[in-house]
């Protein structure tokens, strides 16, 4: 485990998930993680990301990390400010955003996510935030990374409340859901990288990052979990990623 | 006119009252008005109920909560909306909850005089099913599946804004969120403002509300403190950092509403 000394589990997600966006795409950002690797990608290979907040700020340049969706760097950065039924309906909906992120408490081997209740929903053990702008973020972006630690506590082979939709029970339901969206291309975690398999549309490691191995992926999930047959290792963090993402989160 | 006596007036027992700003103008001094004068069994609609509903939660001012994200952002849990959902303290709290673009729709819907909005949306979760809100239906031109929401109608929307002039025309600018939909959609509308001037120079991004629309104006300066007013002052990020120490148990929130607020509610469900 010599990944520790050096970065983060963080970290990595971070850097993985930055790696993720290409200049030019259009990125629906939420706050967390996902704002800090859309922040990443802008600093170092993606300088023309197109940042777009909830709040209705289309094109923000923050230039430093907002606390939540709506500080005022985001609106006093941006190209246009719009309101919110403007953003969900004339921006996501009609499918104008290329990548969106997610976070998750819970996700199954589907991608379908939990962000709603642990437990059941009447009576819950842990009531969550719940679903914000995620549903409609997981219909209808290009694609969505979702990003999330995983343990057997995350990923789990049922979720207790589908807040947004993956692949559903399986191929072709999100076409038969009419969901015009790609849906989830790669779920980014700390030990790696889970893509779904195209014939099966179930999630499968696909790229391990440096330090983990394969027994402990499938140890840290809740389903028998499939391994691509050309399994990648991710590229570690370079120097610049993790001080331009050091410098970012004030850990510099 | 005052703001004790627009919550007084336009806030009554029962109510089914949004207080809405997305991050940005948050009518917290209007919400702690209503905590202070005890209003009690409200519906309260809020896409985002942040600090501000967990503190009217937390009060026992309501009975029912419509949502979309009940949650402190970039810092973690509402504490005061858990124990409610949890384990009914102050008092057991119905929800109904939604997506964002779900409730974003449903003002739109209720500002355009229609019973529902129609968008992509919410097929295949659990969402649906949970409430009477969310329906499927076919698009009567393409056959296509779509989804309806019911639409919103508060008795009394609640909303800040940077200005007012003194014929009560209302002007907000920065992210203006789901305001202009919700104060429309609205039987009662009460604005609080930085401030009452003569005239409304014209803003870039502005959302000017005819005062045809508004039906009371208080002034409250610093009326969206911790939250933020573009152009006046801005978020204090700290004070939501600290307030997720302070809703943590139910004692130390007490403390606070009975110092803070000056007003202390009964560890009982009051209602």
């Amino acid at each position: 485990m010599i990944a520790a000394a050096e970065w983060t589990a963080d970290e990595i997600m971070t850097v993985t998930a930055a790696r993720a966006l290409g200049s030019g795409m259009a990125c629906f950002v939420g706050i967390g993680l996902p704002s800090t690797a859309a922040n990443l990608a802008r600093r170092t290979h993606a300088p023309d990301l197109w940042l777009v907040y909830e709040s209705g700020t289309l094109g923000a340049k923050p230039g430093h990390l907002p606390l939540s969706i709506g500080d005022g760097i985001l609106a006093e950065t941006a190209d246009t400010v719009v309101s919110v039924p403007e953003v969900f309906n004339y921006w996501l909906q009609p499918g104008r955003i290329d990548v969106g992120f997610l976070g998750a408490a819970q996700i199954d081997r589907y991608a379908n996510i939990n962000t709603t209740v642990i437990g059941d929903y009447a009576d819950p053990a842990v009531r969550l935030p719940g679903a914000g702008g995620a549903p409609e973020i997981a219909a209808s972006c290009k694609e969505v990374v979702v990003v999330l630690r995983q343990s057997r506590r995350t990923f789990v082979d049922a979720v207790d409340f589908v807040t947004s939709v993956g692949y559903g029970t399986g191929p072709g339901d999100r076409a038969r859901l009419g969901l015009r969206g790609g849906g989830p291309g790669r779920v980014i975690t700390d030990l790696g990288v889970l893509a779904p398999d195209p014939g099966t549309a179930q999630l499968t490691l696909v790229s391990l990052h440096p330090g983990s191995t394969v027994e402990q992926v499938r140890a840290a999930t809740g389903w028998d979990l499939a391994i691509a047959p050309d399994l990648a290792a991710t590229p570690p963090p370079e120097p610049g990623e993790l001080r331009v993402l050091r410098e970012l989160t004030g850990h510099g | 006119m005052p703001l004790d006596e627009g919550v007084r007036t336009l806030v009554r027992d029962g109510d089914t009252v949004a207080l809405e700003g997305f991050t940005h103008l948050i009518p917290i001094a209007a919400g702690h008005e209503i905590i202070r004068q005890r209003i009690r069994g409200l519906t309260l609609v809020r896409m985002t109920p942040d600090i501000l509903y967990d503190q009217m939660i937390g009060a026992g001012c309501a009975r029912r909560l419509v949502f979309s994200w009940g949650g402190n952002p970039g810092v973690g849990s509402l504490h005061r909306f858990r124990d409610a959902i949890q384990n009914g303290w102050p008092a057991p709290l119905e929800i109904e909850e939604h997506s964002h673009a779900g409730m974003a729709n449903r003002y739109v819907a209720g500002a355009s005089g229609v019973p529902f909005a129609v968008l992509r949306g919410y097929t295949g979760t659990d969402l649906v099913g949970q409430t009477d809100a969310i329906k499927p239906i076919t698009c009567p031109f393409s056959g296509e599946e779509l989804t309806a929401v019911s639409a919103l109608t508060p008795d009394v929307t609640v909303i800040h804004a940077q200005r007012a002039d003194r014929a009560g025309n209302v002007q907000l600018w920065g992210i203006t969120g789901v305001q202009k939909e919700a104060v429309l959609a609205a039987r009662r509308t009460l604005v609080t403002v930085e401030e009452v001037v003569d005239t409304l120079d014209p803003v870039p991004g502005q959302v000017v509300l005819p005062a045809r629309v508004v039906t009371a104006v208080a002034a409250a300066p610093g009326g969206a403190r911790p939250s933020y007013a573009h152009g006046y002052y801005d978020r204090d990020n700290d004070a939501y950092r600290q307030w997720d120490a302070v809703a943590r148990d139910r004692a130390s929130f007490q403390r606070w509403l009975d110092e803070e607020i000056g007003a202390a509610v009964p560890s009982g469900g009051e209602r």
